[in-house]
């Protein structure tokens, strides 16, 4: 079915901008990024849109649509009555460069902060060896298509420009719990995560979970996770009397400090 | 010198997807000072979109497997057009650039033994591709993104080059502009690796992305190389039809691989209707033993859905042209029936969330609509086999834009091993050109700068000089393709599709775009069509020329093989005006006599 679908789409650059008003014919089974590209074809040449795979798994067309942030193009119209009108305005945590198009370099310069991988060397036979029930952990961490709707929806940062400095946000703390939970990685990242990272910042009220497009437990099954190390390695009086008698935790033993 | 942004480096890549990054990262350890220059944000290319699996012979699950195997797999669905010394040092060297990721953090799916998992896919005699469920590419570029930035390697994003530069004939450097600002940028550099992937976007049914434009292909025919191969393009067997928004999207064949089968509207599984005499030998005639093959490989063939991505994408387009398509104009991939829900949910997550979210379908109840997209080009840059240089001095390429190793059509899991094969050898080969220059480089041309200011600038034309929307010619460049050029062809068609295009070129010299050169999607277009015209053009002319069938080309006027087109390459270079191209044959590379008892009767 074939319609009129009413937009206000967010127009402008730096120095300001609005909401400008856009009818475009549309079909049931389109999605909203299919709708703007329509627009740009046929009315506006110029509307500067981030996008790639246009199919969920590049994470380039991050925007907030109706005030909730989400990817363009797995935003089907279909769950939208087709009286309503659509809003597309730009990330907001991030620097409008113009239209729909925002500065992400904080994630950029924030990805150059990370620690990385760093393994013993190869078994025997030049192979390595780990259990599949052991990299799953880890695989769910690094199904993120770095959409940064997690970063963007994280108050932390949403309304306080200068925790910028500090705070890696969600999306790198998935990293830093991924090499954590490698079953081959040979160094211990908790004091990193906590002073580096600015782990500390988050409280847990799970936004970015909930607006991650890849559906990842970036709270339950990262961030939690992460907070308990750390915690454990400073505070927990058990491990502590563990390590002035003697007694170490067999999971770290193979994990020199970072 | 002009007053445009320069930077100095010893090399230059052009694409951040899997092949332009391992370039880098090979360069960099090699030695050298490298830049990656891209057209999107870092971690975003086409890479990511790869699915099943990277194929490299670790013999994890089949201890019969080895490089030769490999190697004759992928010659024969190249139907014997490869280059095959790239043929055999991609076999040769993908386990070790598996690997390599794994020490980069990659974490691939295990076996019981806890070794690197490995599915099946289509021509390959053995499971074979390394896989991370059916998310590789995004596995691939993260490990790859990641290392890149550790190691420091500068990265120029959503930077897009127009023109190569060249000084007395071997390469100086690269031009193009910000994509945020729209102000210019050079690099000085005697050694670019073009990483810049396909030609899709010129269709209009593709599983690709708009990066697609062709850039690298274009680039280097205008700086003086030519492109192989360029009548074979893929198309994949399973891409969505419906909804229309999806049209294209690509269906991984690991659904075929773990067992789906392709049914018409009769619910007949037709495959075995179209098992080519090519393949007789080695491929299941019922159902039973196509079946059993999944667990017995020895002692049963392969099932017909599991045939090259050509002749099974050929299959379907005859089902539906006979009627017996699905209700959208596809026919129906199911694996509902074949296996169970847990099953499919673990090992085919992204195609599980794709049909649900996209399609309202549950891949786990129901079968798929699908049908060809145009996927991949088996064409491009034509490059020495060992270091990947173009005949141009300086001048590298690889992954999708370089030409020879896929032949005339390439396997399903073959790309994401060649992207690392080759990007480590031209990494290598680029700085160790560079080092062999000493202080004697090949310097920028100022003339060549404001050329390819100019040439940039052209859309921006005083208004009213101008008068074409570059947004409608894509358009109708990309149905001229689908439907002149598409997966069956015919003399007329071809020949009425170069008129067409020459037709768009025309318009194309009068193109206007609105807004300024802020972040202008229109203006970019309206540099990519430049690129778009000459390879769609490059396409259709071999094509018109090739009179045979053969993997990812199909005459319907010239039905099967000819051998006289066995042991030719189709050659393309730009013309002496420099606004179109021109065609020779030459004889492909013939293989060493030990490497040929591989093809003979009893392997």
């Amino acid at each position: 079915m074939a319609y009129t679908l009413k937009m206000k789409l967010w127009r402008g650059d730096r120095s300001g901008g609005d909401l400008q008003d856009y009818d475009v014919e549309v079909e049931t089974g389109e999605v909203v990024l299919d709708a703007i590209h329509r627009v740009q074809a046929t009315q506006a040449g110029d509307l500067a849109v981030r996008w790639n795979c246009k199919a969920g798994k590049c994470g380039s067309c991050s925007a907030e649509v109706n005030g909730r942030p989400r990817l363009m193009c797995m935003a089907r119209l279909s769950d939208y009555d087709p009286a309503e009108t659509i809003t597309v305005t730009p990330m907001r945590t991030f620097p409008v460069i113009r239209d729909l198009v925002t500065d992400v370099s904080y994630n950029y310069e924030k990805a150059k902060e990370l620690p990385y991988a760093e393994l013993p060397p190869r078994d025997a036979d030049g192979k390595r060896r780990m259990m599949q029930e052991d990299v799953e952990r880890g695989q769910e961490f690094r199904k993120c298509i770095e959409c940064f709707l997690c970063q963007n929806t994280c108050h932390v940062v949403r309304d306080h420009e200068d925790n910028k400095v500090h705070f890696a946000g969600p999306r790198f703390f998935l990293r830093y719990a991924e090499l954590d939970m490698h079953p081959l990685d040979t160094v211990d990242r908790r004091e990193v995560t906590k002073e580096q990272a600015g782990l500390g910042y988050c409280n847990i009220t799970k936004c970015c979970t909930e607006v991650c497009p890849e559906g990842i437990h970036i709270t339950d099954n990262a961030i939690i996770p992460m907070k308990e190390r750390i915690v454990d390695k400073s505070y927990d009086p058990l491990v502590w009397l563990g390590n002035k008698i003697g007694f170490r935790d067999k999971d770290r033993d193979s994990r020199t400090e970072a | 010198m002009t007053d445009v942004e320069t930077h100095r480096y010893d090399v230059v890549v052009i694409g951040a997807g899997g092949s332009g990054l391992r370039a880098a990262i090979a360069a960099h350890e090699a030695g050298a000072k490298v830049a990656v220059v891209c057209k999107s944000l870092l971690g975003k290319a086409h890479t990511v979109m790869a699915e099943g699996g990277a194929a490299a012979a670790l013999g994890n699950l089949w201890p019969d497997d080895s490089w030769q195997v490999h190697f004759r797999d992928t010659m024969r669905g190249g139907k014997m057009l490869n280059n095959w010394r790239m043929a055999q040092l991609h076999a040769q060297e993908a386990p070790e650039r598996v690997l390599e990721l794994e020490d980069w953090g990659a974490l691939f799916d295990r076996t019981k033994d806890g070794l690197i998992s490995q599915r099946d896919f289509g021509g390959h005699r053995y499971a074979r591709l390394a896989h991370v469920g059916d998310r590789t590419g995004l596995e691939m570029i993260r490990t790859l993104q990641q290392r890149t930035v550790q190691l420091g390697i500068d990265v120029y994003m959503e930077c897009t080059i127009t023109d190569l530069m060249r000084n007395d004939g071997k390469i100086s450097g690269a031009f193009g502009y910000w994509r945020e600002t729209g102000s210019f940028i050079a690099f000085e550099a005697p050694a670019v690796v073009l990483a810049t992937g396909g030609i899709g976007k010129s269709f209009k049914v593709t599983s690709n992305s708009w990066e697609y434009t062709g850039d690298g292909h274009a680039m280097a025919l205008r700086a003086g190389a030519t492109l192989i191969n360029m009548e074979f393009v893929q198309f994949h067997p399973t891409g969505m039809v419906w909804p229309p928004s999806v049209k294209g999207l690509l269906v991984t064949e690991s659904v075929r691989g773990d067992g789906g089968i392709l049914k018409n509207s009769e619910g007949k599984r037709f495959m075995f209707d179209y098992i080519p005499e090519f393949f007789k030998a080695e491929t299941a005639d019922n159902e039973e033993e196509a079946d059993r093959w999944y667990e017995d490989k020895k002692n049963n063939r392969r099932p017909p859905e599991l045939l090259p991505r050509d002749e099974v994408a050929r299959a379907i387009n005859s089902e539906i042209k006979a009627g017996r398509g699905s209700e959208h104009g596809g026919v129906y991939l199911d694996i509902a029936s074949r296996r169970t829900p847990e099953f499919i949910r673990k090992r085919l997550p992204s195609m599980y969330h794709q049909f649900k979210e996209l399609a309202d379908v549950d891949i786990t109840q129901e079968p798929m609509e699908i049908g060809p997209t145009c996927h991949y080009v088996m064409g491009g840059v034509e490059v020495d086999p060992d270091t990947e240089m173009s005949g141009v001095e300086g001048l590298y390429a690889v992954g999708e834009c370089s030409g020879g190793m896929h032949g005339s059509n390439r396997l399903g899991g073959n790309s994401l091993s060649d992207l690392l094969v080759f990007g480590k050898r031209a990494g290598d080969a680029a700085a160790a050109y560079v080092g062999s220059l000493s202080g004697d480089r090949p310097a920028l041309a100022d003339s060549d700068l404001e050329t390819a200011e100019r040439l940039a600038l052209a859309p921006f034309a005083s208004p009213g000089s101008g008068t074409e929307n570059p947004y409608t010619i894509q358009q109708e460049l990309q149905q001229t393709m689908n439907d002149l050029v598409g997966i069956i062809r015919v003399r007329e068609e071809l020949e009425k599709s170069l008129g067409e295009i020459e037709k768009l070129k025309e318009r194309a010299r009068h193109l206007q775009v609105a807004g300024d050169r802020q972040y202008n999607p229109g203006w970019h277009l309206a540099i990519d069509l430049r690129n778009m015209l000459l390879v769609s053009e490059c396409i259709a002319k071999a094509a018109l020329e090739r009179e045979e069938s053969r993997g990812g080309h199909t005459r319907e006027d010239h039905p099967g093989f000819d051998d006289r087109w066995g042991t030719l390459n189709i050659a393309l270079s730009i013309n002496t005006a420099g606004d179109g191209v021109d065609l020779a044959t030459q004889p492909l590379p013939v293989m060493p006599d030990d490497l040929a008892a591989f093809f003979e009767e009893g392997h």
